[in-house]
């Protein structure tokens, strides 16, 4: 991690020249000012910052950000992003994708870089549509959702990202609402502490093809019963009174209800985010509504050795022990002859 | 060393190694060329392989091929016809009778001639009645055999036993050339040097095979060829693949940047992610991608970092990352791509040679792509050209592409070692923090490139990427600024035309015809005009390293001469572009797509007929 340089940041040094384009009410706009508040508290000098994107409405954020930023082409900025952490370990290198972007052209460079969990923070707008084409569904779309290209519904599965996350060797995964400034700041501020692929899905309103996807979770009065914000160490309570909780039977999760059935706060799971066997944080991502809460918050986060250090590493060792310092021992390397 | 009766001095001798897949060909060939080379003789080698690993054994589809010319002159092309051909089965003689020159010796394994063996092959009874080569010095020594009987008191599996097969051949070469055994026994040290046994039974099967070769002497006659005249230095062999990484290594050395490539396997590119990825020593940082597009899309990250950045492939690979080298164009950072061209079009013939993919690489993209296009023409040029391109993509700020092809990536020759200090320098248009904002695509008023602005500098933060942006570096979708960037970026890639050499011209500058080449096919054209020339024609040859831009004499070299012919390996790519770019010439033709080389003599004939008017 870069060292901190006491910039006294405030938001707006991280806001670029550039005017915001994205339609009035969109998430996109949340998730912009959460991200430049984080950006401004860690108080990292700021030209330490990479923004690499792809295509999308998403795909636009880097734009806004007043740091080096990168605007590549559809599906492709998890690659870009990995060229740039391995060409120089020392930038800090954050993705900007969309669901259409990350999941379907861009699916898989996502696993890939997930896989050799190289240190990038990759920001996943999930709105469940294509925004910019204007209304296409995506592999996030809900089975029967009616979209232009979808008139009778989709007949399609939809990937739950986590679960996609988790299956590909990841090693950070978590959740949080555009809206929720609070919760997204908490959020990005560990995955950006987090060594190695940090997979942040935001759930992304789009005002204006899939408005109110995520109604359950982002409305007052329903959205403490739909959703669940796990804090590692603490035990898994949710609800607007906060009187429901999981527990696992048989191998599943299950949603009770404290006090009935003689069950008390002792009986629920407690979370543990850094359990490096997958099976809970599997379960726990892939809870979908009605049945279980969302879960929201750090799924998982668990260390282990990031592809740049295990890279550095490498190199250390062979540069010790290699005879050849320059361009011109390798070339006299090997068999060679004189002619005289 | 034994008496030999009869010693046939020789300027040239052309020799192939041939077998099935399995049987150590291609090794075998190379320890050949290394030996040859040590001893002075100028070189040059040809692998031909099936593109299937494991072909089925002892058909023709599976035979695996390795050709080196040797000689006492300067040899361009690895030879046409074979002097000496080394057949480890009838399949292998049936896959190069028709290459042979009249008195050839075959040299082959007898013991692979069993009946079933030879109608695998595709012959009734007897190859060589069939193919008619009795006449032939057909040399037949029951190598299974007596390697098997060499190593019978050896504690080695019957597996390993074969494998020295090969060894037995070349030791038998060895003799033939009088060669020394001392490269190919410290190479097998070196080799096996953990297991002792396999290396003590493929010297023994070396040793065995030389005096076989000895013994039956007086069915042979033997060759000898002095050292060629070559140019005082230190000398090594290269292929193509490995110059061209090379070339890369020391364009980064001089420029003081890093080495980054992001490359995805593909025949016969390869080898060029394989040396790099060896390179840590000197700080290159090489990634196998998931597929072609993250190969360049990770390099285009890395060039934004500030790294000299290239990704390799061959055809079917470029077409993948067509979209992203247009990134790159739009971005204006630095990117070499080499495509190590094949046979196409989709997988094609992936271990064949061809020159298909000249128009890929000049027109492949969607929208107005200008991108430099350079060619190397022999397997030690990739070093000097893969150099210049990169050299190229650094001080222009721009994506160049490098075409190689399969010929040039497998193909070996000696190569005088250049000395570091002697290359060119590249002057890197880095970015500095002035008191202005910077801009992103502010331009050198020379060379029209924009500055590198290299992220982890303070002050110089900017954000770039593939839609359309404005001098200071925002978004811009009017139609004038368009219109003026696209134009900018072309008149870039034209300016380029202030570093490329002169066209030389091979011969007279005037004369009754010009034969045209670019890329792989230089030795083979050099060869033809110079033999035609030798012959009294008033024929000359000029050779295209840069496709675009074009060199600025051309139209003057073209001039001079009555005839314009093009040959290359495809229906006419480079014609084509000849006849856009400079329209009032005309230009014939002389087009091969057999997957193969040129060879010396298809080229004369043409040329002779039509300066003949036949
Ligand atoms: C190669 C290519 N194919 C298709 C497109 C068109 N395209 C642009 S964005 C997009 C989908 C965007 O959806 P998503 O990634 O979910 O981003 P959102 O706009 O929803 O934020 C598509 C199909 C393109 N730009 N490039
Ligand atoms: S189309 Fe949807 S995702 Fe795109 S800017 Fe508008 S509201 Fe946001
Ligand atoms: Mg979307």
């Amino acid at each position: 991690m870069a060292e901190t340089n006491n910039n006294h940041y405030v938001a707006k040094d991280f806001k670029s020249d550039q005017e915001v384009r994205w339609c009035p009410g969109c998430g996109d706009h949340g998730i912009l000012a959460s991200l430049q508040k984080t950006l401004a508290e860690l108080d990292i000098p700021k030209e330490k910052y990479v923004f690499v994107s792809g295509i999308g409405c998403s795909s636009r954020l880097p734009y806004y950000m007043n740091t080096y930023g990168f605007h590549g082409i559809h599906g492709r900025a998890a690659a870009i992003a990995t060229g740039i952490k391995i060409a120089n370990p020392d930038l800090l290198v954050w993705e900007m994708t969309g669901d259409g972007d990350a999941l379907a052209i861009g699916g898989n460079h996502f696993i890939h870089a997930i896989r050799r969990n190289i240190d990038i923070k990759i920001i996943l707008f999930n709105n469940e549509i294509y925004g910019l084409t204007k209304g296409q569904y995506s592999p996030t779309s809900k089975k029967g959702l009616v979209t232009k290209t979808s008139p009778y519904g989709t007949i399609e599965e939809a990937f739950k990202i986590g679960e996609l996350t988790i299956g590909a060797h990841g090693r950070f995964f978590a959740r949080t609402v555009d809206y929720n400034l609070q919760l997204s700041n908490e959020v990005y501020k560990e995955a950006a502490r987090f060594h190695g692929t940090a997979v942040v899905e935001v759930l992304q309103n789009c005002v204006i093809f899939n408005d109110g996807a995520f109604d359950a979770f982002t409305n007052k009065e329903t959205r403490d019963d739909n959703t669940i914000v796990l804090h590692h160490g603490q035990p898994m309570i949710f609800g607007k009174n906060r009187d429901k909780g999981i527990i696992l039977v048989n191998l599943k999760l299950k949603v009770v209800r404290l006090g009935e059935g003689g069950i008390t706060e002792k009986d629920l799971l407690v979370h543990d985010a850094h359990e490096p066997n997958p099976g809970i944080h599997y379960r726990l991502a892939g809870m979908t509504y009605p049945e279980y809460p969302v879960a929201l918050g750090v799924i998982r986060a668990i260390s282990d050795q990031t592809y740049d250090a295990a890279m550095l590493e490498q190199h250390t060792k062979v540069q010790g022990k290699s005879k050849i310092k320059s361009v011109d021992d390798l070339l006299m390397s090997g068999s060679t002859w004189k002619v005289k | 060393m034994g008496k030999r009766s009869k010693v046939i001095e020789r300027d040239a001798v052309v020799i192939r190694f041939s077998g099935d897949s399995g049987d150590g060909m291609q090794l075998t060939g190379t320890l050949f060329s290394n030996t040859s080379a040590l001893f002075g003789h100028d070189i040059s080698t040809f692998p031909d392989y099936p593109a299937e690993i494991r072909a089925p054994q002892g058909t023709v589809g599976g035979v695996s091929g390795f050709q080196v010319h040797i000689g006492h002159k300067l040899i361009n092309t690895p030879g046409d016809f074979t002097d000496v051909l080394v057949a480890m089965n009838p399949a292998a003689v049936k896959a190069n009778a028709m290459w042979l020159k009249a008195g050839s010796t075959i040299i082959y394994d007898s013991d692979n001639f069993t009946e079933k063996q030879i109608q695998r092959a595709g012959y009734k009874a007897d190859p060589f009645t069939e193919d008619k080569l009795d006449s032939m010095n057909l040399i037949g020594a029951p190598i299974t055999s007596m390697v098997k009987e060499a190593l019978k008191d050896m504690e080695i599996d019957p597996k390993t036993v074969l494998r020295t097969k090969n060894m037995f051949a070349l030791g038998m070469v060895y003799w033939l050339f009088d060669s020394k055994l001392k490269y190919t026994e410290d190479f097998i040290g070196e080799k096996f040097g953990k297991k002792p046994l396999v290396a003590e039974a493929n010297s023994k099967v070396l040793r065995a095979g030389y005096y076989y070769a000895e013994t039956i002497e007086a069915l042979t006659p033997s060759y000898h060829i002095s050292p060629a005249p070559i140019v005082k230095g230190t000398y090594r062999n290269i292929n193509g693949n490995q110059a061209t990484a090379w070339g890369f290594l020391a364009a980064a050395e001089k420029a003081d940047l890093k080495l980054f490539i992001g490359s995805y396997p593909i025949t016969p590119a390869t080898g060029i992610l394989e040396e790099l990825a060896l390179r840590k020593d000197l700080g290159v940082r090489s990634l196998q991608a998931e597929d072609e597009i993250a190969g360049i899309c990770t390099a285009i990250g890395a060039s934004f970092t500030g790294r000299l950045a290239v990704t390799s492939t061959s055809g079917p690979g470029l077409a993948l990352k067509s979209e992203a080298l247009n990134l790159a164009v739009m971005t204006e950072l630095p990117l070499v791509v080499v495509d190590v061209q094949r046979g196409g079009p989709s997988t094609g013939l992936p271990t064949k040679t061809e020159q298909s993919d000249l128009w890929q690489a000049l027109y492949g993209r969607n929208g107005e792509s200008p991108v430099p296009v350079i060619a190397a023409g022999t397997p030690s040029d990739c070093f000097t050209y893969a150099f210049q391109a990169a050299k190229i993509a650094v001080e222009y700020m721009t994506p160049v592409i490098l075409l190689t092809d399969s010929y040039l990536a497998n193909g070996s020759e000696p190569w005088k070692i250049p000395s570091m200090k002697d290359m060119p320098a590249i002057k890197v248009p880095y970015a500095v923090k002035t008191d202005k904002e910077y801009q992103a695509y502010e331009r050198d008023p020379e060379k029209l490139a924009r500055s590198w602005a290299i992220p982890g500098t303070p002050g110089l933060e900017h954000r770039i990427g593939g839609l359309e942006k404005t001098i200071k570096g925002s978004v811009s979708y009017t139609p004038e600024n368009h219109e003026y960037m696209v134009r900018m970026r072309d008149e870039k890639v034209e300016r380029i035309v202030n570093e490329v050499p002169d066209l030389e011209v091979t011969g007279n500058k005037k004369g009754d015809m010009l034969v045209i080449g670019w890329g792989s096919t230089y030795g083979h054209i050099y060869t033809a005009v110079t033999e035609l020339r030798e012959e009294g024609y008033k024929i000359s040859a000029a050779h295209f390293n840069y496709i675009r831009p074009l060199p600025k004499n051309t139209a003057k070299v073209f001039s001079g001469f009555g005839k314009l012919v093009v040959c290359e390996l495809n229906t006419g790519q480079f014609a084509n572009y000849l006849r856009m770019k400079h329209q009032r010439f005309t230009y014939h033709q002389y087009n091969r797509l057999q997957g193969l080389p040129f060879t010396v003599g298809e080229i004369k004939d043409y040329c002779k007929k039509l300066l003949e008017g036949k």
